[in-house]
């Protein structure tokens, strides 16, 4: 009798120590309660769906049951058709976000939804980044970006390249930003092959039909392990988390190239300044949790986190540079 | 011993209590659908499409679903095969002939008893040999470049006509439209935009799900509406006791072991298919037994030899499918339409990346057919009465499920009005005979097939030759050649001896 009584205290004194610390953050400003919608452009399985389910999770269990988070697949154009429906039929909507990434500020760049611009919404923020790689089969001559940057420079047609986005795309962009910056300026004599998903690229690689892959640290991740690949830079500042942090960066190989992919959130251009302020802090809040550190190694997703109006200007320049890298590699006019 | 690990992890996946209870409906589901006469298994898998986005399955689970209902809709062939007279689809054609007859003598019990357990045999050989070959043949698959994959496309299209049969030219017709649909959107390749008139639901193509229902459920739909008979045949056969020998089980376990083994062979050869399978079964097993049995007039291996056959190409049709993404069959072709969709590219990596839902499916199949077996002894009689339901009451479930299930997927109104637009053109193709199934090939396929011939271009700077540089795409091609001519040449005199029979 006495140790049920034990217990149950200690459940109680528990659960409000639960209660307190996870109420906390939100407990203040209840402004957005129920059911909430996050829009993933693009069918189930990718990389917007799994942004938008993690995210889902983390909140639910985060706001202590008072958010329930549904993600809704929306797939068509690339992301367009959910661009268009947050602008369209959303615009005032409070309880309602969109996943993105730079595939979304690439094609924003690109003028592919046709009449629609990056700043018709509102950026809210990014949780986490997928780094750029370039890699090579095992069995490959390339051992290192110099020897492949050097090929390029004697003959720019003499290696393929396979990456998972359609010509002019982001995988494409990646080797061809690459290669700028190393000086080469016959740039549409690289053979870029563009598979439907990194998955096959990657096989096409590892089967040596294929040179070089351009891809992301998260879906190569596991081939690089069990040496199938092997990788030659990481395109951006920082290495890569262990094991695999013996890659070195483009930046250390003297190649001024950022190439990751991050993941994150827009959201309706004429909601109330309070609850885009309501997101900003709980999406910041839901990041830094531990649950969703776990989430980043499980997947293979590297820290990167940037919010509010900060994020909305990231966002905006790296739509204009990449405007600027477009036309200057000849993909836009 | 990695695949029997690998197997055990995919029994935990199907053994889970939601994934279990999915099973268990998508066989009762299925078996119902393959016995109801004229909805084959494609057609079930397809008109199934939409609940698992109703429901908001997982993909594992949809997955699971749909190969149990796949499953039981190749027992549930059997069926109104021996209690009408009419096969519940193709492949059950040649469980007529004998299973009629045994109907007639009063041991339609005993029938049906027989052919379930044939068809489970015929599956579990078919089913371990799946286990054994497809991750061998996916690990083959590594050596497929852009000119072998570009073989394997043409072969799977030579060999339609193993496929859907009949008429050569309606079949090609119907590929070249799918072929032109698959055009629509943005081409990878070069960032065009291809017949999109700027309507940002047509960027990324026409769905192929949305085409699968439309083709499939909702043609069924105006079928019915048109015929306007709510009556289904009734059977005049009564159910008897079941008195099950051990002896006669003796007698047909050779038959469905010997039935399984050629049905996989007969599934896992492109364009081959099930209808074959059962076909050579029973003619080989008629042969053995030669004038001792009593073919054609009730003889128990003579339902034995085709189910084991028609169930075991069911599980060798998905090693194609599962390690090459080619589909071997119509229902396979429409199981390969959901693992797309799901952003699942069938090939050598998904027993690498998607392993849990790869050996969570085949797993499936295995307890599926345990389940099977289990339903279709003592619970037949109640599928013999579900039999006696009028579709007006079973149809308009399938409509709203459908309209449900592919505002689920994309939530599109748009959607919506191309579904009910293919299922007018499915209405009409229907009535002009002109196989479907093709087109949902040139749909899933012509993507790929434009990619990697683009690619061998792209690598090779444009010279053709290279289309045939490697053994390997010079055997594919051959093979494709032979796939051609062979049934043009065989396929009338094969079609003659079945409706001699």
């Amino acid at each position: 009798m006495k140790t049920r009584t034990k217990t149950k205290l200690a459940l109680a004194t528990a659960s409000l120590i639960i209660g307190m610390t996870s109420g906390l953050s939100n407990a203040a400003e209840p402004l957005i309660t129920g059911k909430v919608d996050c829009i993933a452009p693009a069918g189930p399985g990718g990389g917007w769906d799994f942004t938008c389910r993690s995210i889902g999770r983390l909140l639910n269990n985060f706001s202590h049951g008072d958010l329930t988070v549904q993600t809704l697949n929306m797939p068509g154009a690339g992301g367009g058709v959910g661009f268009a429906h947050m602008i369209t039929k959303r615009s005032h909507d409070p309880k309602v976000l969109a996943a993105a990434s730079t595939a979304t500020t690439a094609r924003l760049a690109q003028n592919q939804f046709p009449g629609m611009s990056s700043d018709m919404v509102r950026w809210v923020g990014a949780i986490g980044t997928d780094p750029g790689i370039i890699a090579v089969s095992k069995d490959s001559d390339i051992d290192s970006l110099a020897t492949l940057i050097t090929r390029l420079k004697n003959d720019p047609s003499s290696l393929t390249f396979a990456g998972a986005s359609a010509i002019g795309g982001w995988d494409h962009l990646k080797i061809l930003m690459t290669a700028h910056s190393a000086g080469l300026s016959d740039l549409k004599q690289i053979k870029y092959l563009s598979y439907n998903n990194g998955g096959s690229a990657v096989t096409q690689v590892v089967g040596g039909h294929i040179d070089v892959l351009v891809g992301v640290a998260s879906s190569t991740k596991g081939f690089i392990e069990s040496g199938d690949l092997k990788p030659l830079a990481v395109l951006g500042h920082d290495r890569l988390s262990p094991p695999l942090d013996s890659i070195p960066t483009s930046f250390e190989l003297g190649l001024d190239v950022e190439a990751s992919n991050w993941r994150g959130f827009y959201m309706p251009k004429e909601v109330p300044e309070e609850a885009y302020q309501w997101w900003v802090n709980n999406l910041k809040a839901a990041s830094q949790t531990d649950e969703w550190k776990q989430t980043m190694v499980q997947n293979g997703l590297e820290p990167f986190s940037l919010f509010g109006e900060d994020f909305d200007q990231f966002v905006n320049k790296q739509v204009g540079s990449l405007a600027t890298i477009s036309k200057e590699i000849g993909i836009i006019k | 011993m990695e695949t029997l690990s690998l197997l055990m992890d995919g029994f935990s996946t199907a053994l889970s209590l939601n994934n279990f209870l999915y099973a268990l409906m998508g066989c009762f589901i299925g078996t119902l659908i393959g016995a109801l006469p004229g909805l084959g298994p494609a057609n079930g898998v397809a008109i199934m499409i939409p609940l698992t986005f109703t429901l908001g399955l997982s993909p594992e689970t949809a997955l699971i679903m749909l190969t149990s209902v796949y499953a039981g809709a190749m027992y549930g062939g059997r069926i109104s095969s021996i209690l009408l007279n009419i096969p519940g689809d193709e492949p059950a054609m040649m469980t007529c002939l004998d299973g009629y007859p045994m109907a007639q003598q009063g041991k339609a019990a005993e029938a049906l008893a027989l052919s379930a357990l044939a068809s489970f045999i015929g599956s579990l050989v078919a089913t371990i040999g799946l286990i054994f070959l497809a991750p061998i043949l996916a690990k083959f698959a590594l050596s497929f470049g852009a000119a072998e994959y570009f073989a394997l496309f043409v072969l799977a299209f030579a060999t339609l006509g193993g496929v859907t049969g009949k008429n050569p030219a309606k079949a090609a017709l119907a590929a070249g439209l799918g072929l032109a649909i698959a055009t629509v959107g943005i081409d990878l390749s070069t960032g065009t935009q291809r017949y999109t008139f700027n309507i940002l639901e047509l960027f990324e193509g026409i769905d192929f799900i949305v085409a699968i229902v439309g083709l499939f459920a909702i043609s069924e739909l105006l079928l019915f509406i048109e015929a306007h008979r709510g009556s289904t045949p009734r059977s005049e056969i009564k159910m008897n006791p079941l008195h099950l020998s051990f002896a006669s089980v003796l007698q047909i376990l050779p038959t469905s072991l010997r039935g399984g083994v050629i049905g996989f062979i007969a599934g896992v050869l492109p364009g081959a298919g099930a209808s074959l399978g059962s076909f050579v079964s029973y003619t080989l097993e008629k042969r053995l037994v030669g004038a001792k049995g009593c073919f054609g007039k009730g003889d128990p291996r003579g339902i034995a030899a085709p189910e084991a056959g028609n169930n075991g190409a069911a599980s060798g049709a998905l090693v194609p499918m599962l390690t090459l993404g080619i589909p071997g069959s119509a229902t396979t072709a429409v199981l390969l339409a959901m693992l797309v969709s799901f952003n699942i590219t069938p090939g050598p990596l998904m027993f690498t990346q998607n392993a849990d839902i790869v050996w969570g499916v085949i797993a499936a199949l295995l307890l599926g057919n345990i389940l099977l077996l289990l339903l279709n002894l003592p619970l037949v009689g109640i599928f013999v009465r579900l039999l006696s339901i009028p579709p007006r009451y079973l149809l308009p479930i399938v409509t709203m499920v459908a309209f449900v299930g592919i505002y689920a997927i994309s939530r599109s109104a748009f959607d919506l009005c191309f579904m009910i637009g293919f299922g007018v053109m499915g209405y009409i193709f229907r009535k002009a005979d002109i196989p479907l199934v093709p087109i949902i090939l040139g749909m899933l396929l012509g993507p790929e097939m434009e990619k990697n011939l683009r690619h061998v271009m792209q690598i090779h700077d444009g010279n053709w030759l290279m289309l045939w540089d490697s053994g390997l795409s010079i055997g594919l091609w051959s093979i494709a050649i032979a796939g051609l001519v062979i049934p043009v040449i065989v396929g009338p005199i094969l079609r003659a001896r079945i409706n001699k029979h």
